[in-house]
């Protein structure tokens, strides 16, 4: 590429990079993107290797295993005859640690799962309403309005009430109240896309619809995708955990973060450990979501980063 | 501004009608015969036919929704099937919880959360700025019952025998009991309207033992308000700390903040009058945001402090699948932050007259 400069010294022009690479390397410098990727790969490593990490079933019942029982670590001076529990028995005599563990898998794939389901959708009903336009823009963003007029978890407990409670159903719910952000993001896309000129030279080439939306609103629609989404797997999480915990979500017994809560949110005062941990699992896997948005936002802006630190 | 609130009232009507599709929807969209799943096993042909002839579940949609809406603006919810009472006596009854609970939400997380914003914004990158904003970012990240119950066991627990213990559940200390208004001035046959008001009024602890001159109950109540205001407040309180200090952080690098001090304006002014000013417009717009957050806090947190709030109430007769009154409630829930939203903009118009022009 660089072929037209071969007199200049190198240092004097400094280094092209592509913009991805910039982007990365802003990522990287990033400190509170730092410190979310460092905790989003600590969770997905536990995910991934949850099977190697847990030392019991999280599902089986020990039972040797006194219920509600305090953590036993034998690096603490809890006595090695007795068997270890980094973070205790829970109500029915399982290990918390193990089921905390297996918790992970479930509450990324939650994440995941939904948001990717709600920027599908999303983003076909916006580029719908931006390409068409007319009376279907209007039905379908006055639908999102009102899905909007909603708090999103108290919308996501009105459709578990249609849908039935259980886990399946509360990931649909959750996915439904989180698609207006994105439908709204790709509609606006398309309309700021769809008049510029070098879009109407390529319609006028005969570029279909679909060709359209993948080469030119699309990308430009990625930025706020990637920041929403991450953020909105955050919310996502947390609020599959909320239904959870009101006993809508996941079922018994599932080593779901939420419902570890909800199921022993009774035992606070007499076995605290059973509601410290899980909540803490929560909220370090929210805790990386959000970081990493955040980073992901100022490194993709870069005008927007600079405006927030002058 | 008249003007601008008429149109924006009037912009509400389709989200309102929105809505009511949408609950109108809920028992309508529910897998099965409606009168099998809310009956269950009391379910007969004979009992089905009666059920679907009394909520006219025989009728054209179209006729049904119609009559829904008529209803509703007459103030009929229908009736629990679990109580056998109407379901807005029930709203009567849970609301005011909710209320009180969002309402010292909202005091803790915009008072603290400007006051945390504005010192990190003023004193940038110092110990304060950096241990406010890692604060932030842990608080919008903590599940707001988790955080219910982390409060409720230090302070009742750990701080039992201290000054400082607060009760950890129930809206009064068991033994004291809201007197019912109604009863007690003799006004127990009152019509609709004014029945729900005096209803609300009477089973919220704060109005009712106010109008009562009833100040060791106002003192109980408030006690009991602390723990679960401050679960619900923080998440808000996070981001409205994160938005007060980048939107002062911007207005602060403007010019004119630089001719105000350069004219030689003490800071407090240059803060208070031109800074703060400008600096409203985004730090309203989350606060009204954020009250979404809050009314879904308190369903949440409701459960953890055993609150008979409308979050309770809602859990309980989804699981029950006491569908009139998960529709009522979502009404009301739903109008509720659409009012707070309409707040909101009819501030902006006060802060902004600009965007009373538009």
């Amino acid at each position: 590429m660089n072929t037209a400069v071969p007199k200049l010294s190198a240092e004097a022009i400094p280094e092209r990079r592509s913009p991805t690479v910039e982007t990365i390397r802003r990522l990287l410098r990033h400190r509170s993107a730092q410190v979310g990727m460092a905790l989003l790969g600590f969770m997905v490593l536990i995910a991934i290797f949850a099977p190697w990490i847990a030392p019991y079933d999280p599902i089986a019942i020990l039972k040797d295993a006194p219920r509600r029982a305090a953590p036993c670590i034998h690096l603490l001076g809890c006595p090695p005859e007795r068997a270890q529990h980094l973070m205790g028995i829970d109500g029915n005599s399982r290990d918390l640690f193990s089921r905390v563990i297996y918790g992970s898998r479930l509450s990324l794939q939650v994440g995941i799962v939904t948001i990717t389901f709600a920027i599908l959708v999303g983003g076909l009903i916006g580029a719908l309403a931006g390409f068409i336009g007319g009376w279907l823009d209007n039905i379908l963003m006055r639908l999102m309005d009102v899905l909007l007029a909603f708090p999103s978890l108290l919308l996501a407990i009105a459709i578990v009430a249609v849908l039935g409670t259980g886990l399946i159903n509360a990931l649909l719910a959750i996915g439904i109240v989180s698609i207006p952000i994105y439908a709204r993001i790709v509609r606006a896309s398309v309309l700021s896309v769809k008049e510029l000129d070098f879009v109407s030279a390529s319609r006028a080439l005969g570029a279909s619809k679909l060709r359209l939306l993948f080469t030119k609103v699309l990308p430009n629609a990625l930025t706020p995708l990637i920041v929403r989404g991450t953020l909105g797997i955050a919310t996502a999480i947390l609020d599959a955990a909320g239904l959870s915990f009101l006993g809508l979500g996941a079922e018994k017994p599932i080593p779901e973060w939420g419902l570890m809560l909800g199921e022993e949110r009774n035992s606070v005062f007499n076995a605290p450990h059973l509601v410290f941990f899980p909540g803490l699992a929560i909220m370090i896997l929210v805790l990386s979501f959000n970081l990493l948005g955040d980073g992901l936002r100022d490194a993709l802006d870069p005008r927007l980063a600079q405006n927030r630190s002058a | 501004m008249l003007q601008f609130i008429t149109r924006r009232l009037i912009l509400l009507l389709p989200v309102f009608i929105g809505i009511l599709l949408i609950t109108f929807a809920i028992v309508r969209l529910i897998p099965g015969d409606p009168c099998v799943v809310m009956l269950g096993e009391r379910a007969t042909p004979e009992k089905c036919e009666a059920f679907k002839e009394r909520f006219g579940l025989n009728d054209n949609i179209l006729v049904q929704f119609f009559r829904y809406l008529v209803n509703i603006v007459q103030g009929d919810f229908g009736v629990s099937i679990r109580f056998g009472r109407p379901v807005v006596d029930v709203i009567a009854e849970r609301l005011p919880m909710t209320f009180e609970l969002t309402l010292g939400a909202m005091i803790f997380s915009t008072s603290l959360g400007i006051v945390f914003g504005l010192v990190s914004a003023l004193k940038r990158n110092s110990v304060i700025d950096v241990i406010t904003m890692i604060g932030a970012n842990i608080g919008i990240s903590m599940p707001v019952f988790w955080l219910g119950l982390m409060l409720a066991y230090v302070f009742a627990l750990l701080l039992k025998d201290t000054a400082l213990y607060i009760p950890p559940s129930g809206r009064l200390t068991p033994g004291i009991s809201l007197p019912s208004l109604a009863t007690l001035w003799g006004l127990g046959d009152l019509p609709g309207l004014p029945k729900f008001l005096l209803g609300l009024i009477s089973n919220s602890t704060l109005l009712n033992s106010l109008l009562t001159a009833n100040f060791a109950m106002l003192r109980d109540a408030l006690w009991h308000l602390i723990l679960p205001s401050v679960a619900v407040g923080t998440i808000p309180m996070a981001v409205i700390a994160r938005m007060t200090r980048s939107s002062l952080l911007d207005i602060l690098g403007q010019d004119y903040i630089r001719t105000a001090r350069a004219k030689g304006l003490v800071e407090r002014l240059v803060i208070a009058r031109h800074a703060m000013r400008n600096a409203w417009i985004p730090i309203v717009t989350i606060i009204g945001l954020e009250t979404g957050q809050l009314l879904a806090g308190a369903v949440l947190t409701e459960t953890v402090f055993a609150l008979p709030g409308v979050g309770t109430a809602l859990k309980d007769a989804i699981l029950a699948r006491d569908y009139p009154v998960v529709q009522g409630l979502t009404v009301v829930i739903a109008t509720t932050f659409v009012i707070a939203n309409l707040l909101v903009d009819i501030s902006y118009a006060y802060l902004d007259p600009r965007i009373r022009m538009e």
